[in-house]
């Protein structure tokens, strides 16, 4: 078994595993702030997966989508932190 | 030996990646969920994205992924104190379990504004202070 046939047969069904898990707390979530904490854990494995997959396929252009999306999570977080702060101000 | 170094570092990211997905999956807690999505994912996708700078073996990907985990490092305290204030002002109760609440009643609830001392107490100490005079 060579490293590449780890990693595609090992490696990454742990991680899509995961991105089901973290998925049905996203479904599940009582509040929204559970949805949007999700959502980054969702975002955060994908940027893994991204680097593996890069591995396999021998690509390493695939990195500059992975530092998008980790640019994307974060100012996705922030957004929603400030709007739903402020939903519950004007309350 | 390349090779070696490429599996012991994806399979301890992709161990705690899991481990974050069990995490927020099993938590009782909004801001225990928060906490689990900062520590575990952020140490899973870095030894994940080293593995893919040992890989390829470049300067041009090693700069792209010390970036990104720099990125990753700075950016992910931040967002988890943003959505755990936000949390806290939404009226996400804490886990029965949990044992003590620092921020009771020191946030101003009208000016979201942190103060030092019990906002009860402060007001109590001005009315004696003018009663007093």
């Amino acid at each position: 078994m060579s490293t590449l046939d780890y990693l595609q047969y090992v490696i990454i069904p742990i991680l899509v595993l995961s991105e089901l898990m973290v998925f049905v707390r996203f479904i599940k979530g009582p509040s929204v702030i559970d949805r949007v904490v999700a959502l980054d854990l969702i975002v955060t494995i994908g940027i893994g997966i991204i680097s593996i997959y890069s591995i396999i396929t021998d690509t390493s252009n695939f990195l500059d989508i992975a530092m998008i999306l980790a640019l994307i999570a974060f100012l996705g977080t922030v957004a929603f932190s400030y709007y739903l702060e402020k939903r519950n101000k004007n309350d | 030996m390349i090779d070696f170094f490429i599996i012991l570092l994806s399979t301890a990211g992709a161990l705690f990646s899991l481990l974050a997905a069990i995490g927020i999956i099993r938590m009782p807690d909004t801001y225990l969920r928060i906490s689990v999505n900062t520590k575990a994912a952020t140490l899973g996708v870095g030894l994940m994205l080293a593995s893919a700078a040992i890989f390829f073996q470049d300067f041009a990907v090693t700069t792209r992924v010390q970036a990104i985990i720099i990125f990753i490092l700075l950016t992910a305290p931040v967002g988890a104190h943003l959505i755990g204030r936000t949390s806290y002002f939404t009226g996400n109760r804490l886990w029965k379990g949990s044992v003590i609440d620092d921020l009771k009643g020191k946030y101003n609830i009208k000016s979201h504004e942190l103060q030092s001392e019990n906002i009860d107490d402060e007001s109590k100490k001005r009315h004696s202070e003018r009663t007093d005079q």
